[in-house]
């Protein structure tokens, strides 16, 4: 705040004494339009400081210091020291790092598509204006902003026990698994629901995209005979496609870095952060564990960067394969 | 925006009014019984939850009423003792703070880049706007340690520096996002003129700009409360005295302590938490949707 401050006024001075000056209408000499140049660029880095200074302390710097840290021993406490590719081989080499790889990855391929198709699904079903739309829509969106907080997390993980309602209906149906969050092997779909019972950030994005696809082409295709399933087909998909795009990347992205909520529904009194026999340690989870709790920051460094890895190749993937498949229309900005 | 219609509205075909009427009625009744079925969904752990701070810690998990038999309202008094000797109004005081602190800081630091990306014509716009952009899809994992490690070596672990200082240099690509996208759709006329008037950039940003991007100002400042208000991994991390907590952390430290054996204080804890965002919502949903769905849109 305090870099704001200190410049507002030289801005200010800098602009006023200056401009009225030249006439407003008449062609500026060259040398008077570079001079006009100057003093935009000026203008532009002043009103851009703040996040310059944020971008370089805690991004750019950040992310090269963590690169340095990655081939480095650091407990915090003592100097780092340079061991070259040996935590990437311990990471490699540790099967609880492979598992949590293992978890997180299911986690994304099993949550991110079925909170997309929900999110979709909803979306066309609110799309037809009925009275109380305002309402649903509303009221659908909801779960998105509280379902990151801790309150959540704890409700989830009382849903999700032994006896509690998730276990008891699945009783009825003749399931007796037992209550999820309590079952290495189940715990994950229990972070699985609750991603998907926050689909309403996605539908709203759905919904604006769905509001904008032209009533004509609907009409023209009705009059040429197509049903609703060849209509969503051929016209809604590939018009919202770029929508689809947006909420693919994004919440794909998301899905990896998912913490807190694995955190608090995995956490035992024990101490252990990790769901029962690790049975929800994401990613994130045993990077959390190897840097805060166990003072590895070199090693937790590693991860951090196989985790950008990851990430960056999986947005690559999706940018690539745009071409196939998303839509752009002509002339859109 | 402007078109407003959508694929299965049965007015759409062009049939008899006797037709539509009979595709309408059975089609309305499918689509409100479908959207309440999805609402029962939604709404079952938040409804479970009110309904759990009425009842007796034993019972909450056990029972499948929603609603006790005869509730009672000692898990909300027993938590005027606090949490280890920390009363709950600190936390909410801690956070507040947080909240405010950072909602300032967002609506100061992103306004002022959104502006200059918007408004102004400068070398290297367009990589910084790219390098923005760019940290919108970083994993956010890869800055935690060095700026641990950056943080620490300040000497301002346990203060709330790390968790604000961000908030001031418009770290929030998000926001900046937001507030250029509506900055770019408002008349050119209005700052040309005032240009040619001999306003500069401040006047501008501060006079015309400002006031007319006032929704994406108020989207950005709620989205803002309500992220620092939920934010859990950003005081785990830096904040280690009870007496600085937040809301989310006190209410971790609660499950940690007393967990199953106060579990209707837990559950009672988690709703008080709770109400300041559904508050928020209550009053501005609209604010927040909006905001939301021009975030797809790239304009």
């Amino acid at each position: 705040m305090g870099t704001t401050v200190t410049h507002a006024p030289a801005m200010e001075d800098l602009s006023k004494d200056s401009e009225p000056r030249h006439g407003p209408v008449k062609s500026p000499r060259p040398a008077e339009l570079k001079r006009r140049g100057r003093r935009e660029n000026l203008a532009g880095y002043l009103f851009m400081s703040p996040w310059i200074a944020g971008f370089l302390l805690l991004t750019a710097g950040p992310m090269v210091a963590s690169l340095y840290f990655a081939f480095t021993d650091y407990n915090l406490f003592d100097s780092p020291k340079w061991i070259g590719l040996d935590n990437f081989s311990e990471m490699f080499g540790d099967p609880r790092w492979r598992h949590s790889v293992q978890v997180t990855i299911w986690y994304v391929i099993v949550g991110t598509p079925l909170k997309l198709l929900a999110a979709l699904g909803v979306a066309l079903l609110l799309a037809q204006k009925r009275r109380g739309q305002a309402f649903y829509r509303a009221a659908f969106y909801a779960p998105s902003l509280i379902g990151a907080s801790v309150s959540i997390a704890i409700v989830w993980k009382a849903i999700f026990s032994d006896d509690a309602i998730v276990d008891r209906t699945q009783k009825i149906f003749g399931v007796n698994v037992g209550g999820w969050t309590g079952d290495p092997d189940m715990i994950i779909y229990s972070l699985v629901a609750l991603t998907v019972w926050q689909f309403g950030a996605p539908m709203v994005i759905f919904l604006a995209g769905l509001k904008q696809v032209p009533r004509e082409l609907y009409e023209a295709a009705e009059v040429d005979g197509a049903g609703k399933l060849r209509r969503f087909w051929n016209i809604t998909l590939p018009m919202i496609s770029p929508v689809l795009f947006f909420n693919v990347l994004l919440e794909t992205i998301h899905s990896f870095q998912i913490f807190s909520s694995a955190y608090i529904v995995g956490g035992g009194a024990g101490g252990n952060a990790c769901g029962p026999a690790d049975g929800s340690m994401v990613y994130t989870c045993y990077l959390y564990v190897q840097g805060f709790e166990n003072s590895r920051m070199g090693l937790a460094s590693a991860m951090a960067w196989m985790l950008l890895v990851a990430v960056a190749l999986v947005t690559a993937v999706l940018f690539w394969s745009q071409k196939r498949w998303v839509h752009y229309e002509e002339g859109a900005s | 925006m402007s078109a407003q219609v959508t694929e299965i509205t049965p007015t759409q075909g062009q049939s008899t009014k006797a037709g539509n009427f009979r595709r309408r009625l059975p089609g309305s009744l499918a689509w409100h019984i479908g959207s309440l079925a999805i609402l029962a969904v939604i709404l079952y752990p938040v409804v479970w939850v009110i309904g759990g701070s009425f009842k007796k810690s034993e019972d909450i998990v056990g029972s499948l009423d929603l609603f006790p038999g005869s509730p009672i309202i000692s898990n909300y008094t027993g938590l005027t003792e606090g949490i280890a000797d920390i009363s709950i109004s600190t936390f909410f005081l801690n956070s507040l703070f947080l909240a405010v602190g950072s909602v300032i800081g967002i609506v100061i630091s992103c306004s002022l880049t959104a502006y200059a990306f918007a408004k102004i014509k400068f070398a290297g716009r367009n990589l910084m706007f790219t390098l923005m952009i760019g940290t919108l899809l970083l994993p956010y994992h890869v800055l935690l340690i060095p700026q641990y490690v950056l943080f620490r070596n300040m000497n301002m672990i346990n203060t709330y520096t790390p968790l604000l200082l961000g908030k001031y240099l418009a770290i929030e690509a998000f926001f900046v996002f937001l507030m250029v996208q509506f900055m770019r759709n408002l008349p050119k006329e209005l700052d040309e003129a005032a240009r040619l008037d001999g306003c500069g950039h401040l006047r501008i940003y501060w006079s015309i700009v400002l006031p007319l991007c006032r929704p994406a100002l108020i989207t950005s400042a709620i989205f803002t409360f309500i992220n620092s208000w939920n934010d859990f991994m950003g005081p785990l991390i830096y904040l280690n005295e009870p007496d600085k907590y937040t809301v989310s952390l006190g209410l971790k430290m609660f499950v940690d302590q007393e967990g199953l054996a106060n579990y209707g204080g837990m559950i009672a804890m988690s709703l008080v938490a709770l109400l300041p965002v559904l508050a928020f919502f209550m009053a501005f949903q609209r604010y927040l949707i909006d905001g939301m769905a021009t975030s797809g849109l790239k304009g």
